[in-house]
């Protein structure tokens, strides 16, 4: 922190205002994407030239799934990623590949849903209630999934869901949603990582954009994940999503840019740029209520990023939400990209991310509160974000008004309102959020073999 | 003495070009054959005069013949195709596929101008270091957008020879030894047997974890992407020319080695001079089987992996699943087949150079 505090005195000291770049130690990188629409402040930062502004060559690479997207970080083929925010964290701690990832940007708020086949959702819609003009009311409890996964069950029937990665916010969400219904999502445990130890509904890991192609196949009867795979299952006519997260939690915390630590150290510089141009882009994003939004979507729409149809990305990107064919709602916080400080790296994003990981026994043992704290500010650098929001001030490219400066880093607590199932959250006292849930690991209790001990 | 005929000597003389000519396209259609254009001998033959029925039967079977089965396979393909709906909606036939082609065509002509774009910025942005005396900021910069369809096509070609000619490296020393010394034989051969029928996708994790291990440097001369690509390549072509080197060396004629050993030739004389030259013909079936297998890996390699070329085309394609998704991945089949033969004809042409002059 030192080193870039003086790295910056030293440029900013030296270098003419029209030509105001920091002295990039690195200045050609190659940063990795996963074909879904909240990759878009990179997209961005690209085609609008932020990256170019900050002196950065930059080329973005899709990649196959977010396992080789994480590899790409780890062993340097990639200098930083889009990345689900528990990869940085499941990583520094050493669960799944052990390296030490941080994120001093977070990319976005909402934007997944939970999608199920057309013949389940058939099922699950006499358990609904209607509004009155007939249509479904929203949002939808996984108890109307209850039934139908009992059926299954006692026809002895496996009842398979898919989510993208053991750490994704999609795992966690689904788990969420499966719980706050009653249905059990499975444990996990030092032994045995598929994560189906006591499971009403089995979950395993499919790649998002084969999503749909795999629901369609049969091998799952639904999925949690993000844009626009929800909207294509719609268009293909193969899938009805029940919910969004959105509505799941209002305003949660979705996917992180991911550095390897030792890359931030040696390129402060080339780190501070690199957040500079995002959080440009992110601002353009929701610039004037969305406005740049439809011209964000035929960028998206390009085969080198998302390449899914205009149409289809439009649904979700441009403020709305289509659940089943015709049926199209507004839901204008659907996607946030710089609203509410999405950007800014909360620890208590991190500390949420690290309850569930707990909670499902991914994290085997009991930590203490201070131990979430200490992850999370290991992981999470709000204070690179402030640093490049300050510069970005100071050139008048962005407003004082639209940055938490004196954050400690934790939100307010999350008002039992906003989450579906009436639970509040404060990241400040994890394990007390822990024993409130019902369903889940809390206090000393641990998996041995497939029972729930302590 | 004068001629009776005035026109005697000139009906020789036409007859003489008329061998000549023959002679010539004789001649060329070793190399039509190379090429795959056999069928220009008897249209040559037919235009310079020849007997037209004996060349019409040869012009039928090697030229109107395949023509007609490529017209009957567009259309089965375009009835049949539509009548498959899939989620995307119908399969797409030829005229789609055609568009696609052309729709790609016109992406990287768009990609080639922004690529300019980006270059003038470059220079732009070198200029004004320069202007501010600093010329030491001045960088020449790669283009850092997506690559065209070209590009992609150009990638895969040069892994696939790069991987293709570690193999040969390894391949043709490794089989020389076990044709020569059935020792050498003995302790190859359960090897070969093990590792042949491998999977590319089962060697791909195996060669990204070593060579992230052991090539750890950013700026050398390679991408990491590219020699993993190219090793595992390397792994599954490697065994073809192998064993047909192995094969050739084995079975040269019992008197060529007793010559050898009648003169006393040292080792290295005996290989250059005499166990090279025979087993030549087999070592090229090798080298073309491998460079075959080479490319049908590199395709899978590059699904599986996303290192760029066709096959990270391919599979971009699936995951994007837009409407033209179909088409565009139908166009990337039909172009990795047309290389796949062309790289098999570029080997039949080299092994035809090396193997004209002599028939052993």
């Amino acid at each position: 922190m030192k080193k870039l505090l003086l790295g910056l005195a030293a440029t900013t000291a030296l270098v003419s205002p029209a030509l105001a770049e920091l002295e990039l130690e690195k200045d050609e990188l190659t940063f990795g994407f996963i074909k879904l629409t909240d990759m878009a402040p990179l997209a961005v930062a690209y085609e609008n030239g932020y990256f170019l502004d900050e002196g950065l060559f930059v080329t973005l690479e899709a990649q196959a799934n977010w396992k080789v997207l994480l590899d790409g970080v780890i062993d340097g083929q990639l200098d930083g990623a889009h990345m689900l925010a528990g990869q940085p964290l499941a990583a520094t701690i050493g669960y799944g590949t052990e390296a030490h990832i941080i994120t001093p940007f977070s990319m976005d708020l909402n934007g997944n849903g939970i999608t199920v086949s057309n013949e389940i959702w058939e099922e699950m819609k006499p358990n609904i209630p209607v509004m009155d003009d007939g249509r479904p009311q929203h949002p939808i409890s996984a108890e109307a999934l209850a039934p139908v996964v009992e059926k299954y069950k006692s026809e002895g029937k496996p009842f398979n869901m898919g989510m993208v990665f053991p750490v994704s916010t999609h795992n966690y969400e689904l788990r969420y949603w499966l719980a706050a219904g009653g249905l059990h999502p499975g444990y996990y445990s030092p032994e045995n990582v598929t994560g189906q130890i006591g499971a009403d509904v089995f979950l395993s890991v499919t790649p998002p954009p084969q999503m749909p192609a795999t629901l369609e196949a049969g091998t799952i009867y639904g999925y949690c994940v993000g844009e626009p795979w929800n909207q294509q299952a719609v268009f293909k006519g193969i899938g009805v999503p029940v919910i969004t997260d959105y509505e799941l939690w209002k305003n949660n915390p979705e996917k992180v840019f991911g550095l390897n630590a030792e890359f931030a150290e040696q390129y402060p510089n080339t780190t501070l740029a690199v957040t500079k141009a995002l959080i440009r882009a992110a601002m353009w994003l929701d610039e004037n209520e969305n406005a740049n939004r439809p011209e964000a979507v035929e960028i998206l729409s390009r085969a080198e990023y998302v390449g899914a149809d205009y149409e289809v990305i439009a649904n979700s990107m441009t403020g709305t939400f289509e659940y089943e064919k015709g049926d199209k709602r507004e839901v204008p916080d659907f996607n946030v990209f710089f609203r509410y400080n999405a950007t800014y790296p909360f620890y208590s994003d991190a500390v949420w991310y690290l309850t569930q990981m707990r909670r499902w026994g991914q994290i085997a043992e009991s930590k203490p509160d201070s131990w979430y704290d200490e992850v999370a500010k290991s992981v999470y650098k709000p204070e690179i974000y402030l640093e490049a929001a300050r510069l970005l001030v100071d050139e008048g490219l962005a407003n004082e008004a639209d940055f938490p400066w004196d954050s400690d880093g934790y939100k307010a607590p999350t008002p039992a309102e906003d989450i579906i199932d009436g639970v509040a959250y404060d990241g400040r006292t994890p394990n007390a959020y822990l024993e409130s849930l019902s369903i889940g690991l809390k206090g000393e209790q641990k998996i041995i073999g497939s029972d729930v001990q302590g | 003495m004068t001629t009776v005929d005035p026109e005697f000597n000139a009906d020789a003389a036409r007859e003489e070009r008329r061998a000549r000519l023959f002679t010539r396209i004789n001649a060329a259609d070793k190399w039509f054959q190379v090429l795959g254009l056999s069928w220009a001998t008897p249209v040559l033959k037919a235009a310079a005069g020849d007997n037209p029925r004996a060349q019409m039967t040869e012009i039928w079977r090697l030229l109107i013949v395949p023509l007609l089965s490529i017209c009957a396979f567009l259309l089965l393909w375009g009835t049949l195709a539509p009548k498959v709906q899939t989620s995307l909606g119908a399969v797409p036939g030829p005229a789609q596929v055609w568009e696609e082609m052309v729709s790609l065509n016109q992406d990287a002509k768009a990609k080639a101008a922004k690529r300019a774009k980006f270059e003038a910025m470059v220079e732009k942005r070198n200029q004004k270091f320069i202007d501010a005396g600093q010329p030491e900021k001045v960088k020449e910069v790669a283009f850092t957008g997506a690559p065209t369809y070209y590009q992609q096509i150009w990638t895969s070609i040069k892994t696939v020879f790069f991987g293709f000619l570690i193999a040969t490296v390894i391949a043709v020393p490794l089989g020389i030894a076990a044709g020569l010394s059935p020792t050498a034989n003995a302790a190859l051969n359960p090897l070969i047997q093990i590792f042949k029928p491998v999977s590319p996708l089962a060697w791909l994790p195996i060669v990204t974890m070593i060579v992230s291990a052991v090539y750890v440097t950013n700026d050398g001369w390679f991408a990491k992407s590219f020699l993993i690509s190219a090793i595992t390549v390397t792994l599954c072509s490697l065994w073809p020319t192998l064993i047909n080197t192995s094969l050739g060396v084995a079975s040269i004629d019992k008197d060529l080695v007793n010559v050898s050993k009648v003169l006393k030739m040292n080792t290295y004389t005996k290989i250059t001079k005499l166990v090279l030259p025979s087993a030549l013909p087999l070592i090229f079936t090798g080298l073309r089987l491998s460079l075959g297998v080479g490319w049908m890996v590199l395709i899978a390699a590059e699904m599986l992996a996303q290192n760029p070329g066709l096959g990270k085309f391919v599979w971009d394609e699936f995951q994007n699943g837009s409407s033209s998704s179909l088409a565009k991945i139908m166009v990337a089949v039909f172009t990795i087949g047309i290389i796949g033969f062309l790289l098999d004809r570029v080997m039949y042409a080299l092994q035809s150079l090396f193997t004209f002059t002599n028939n052993r």
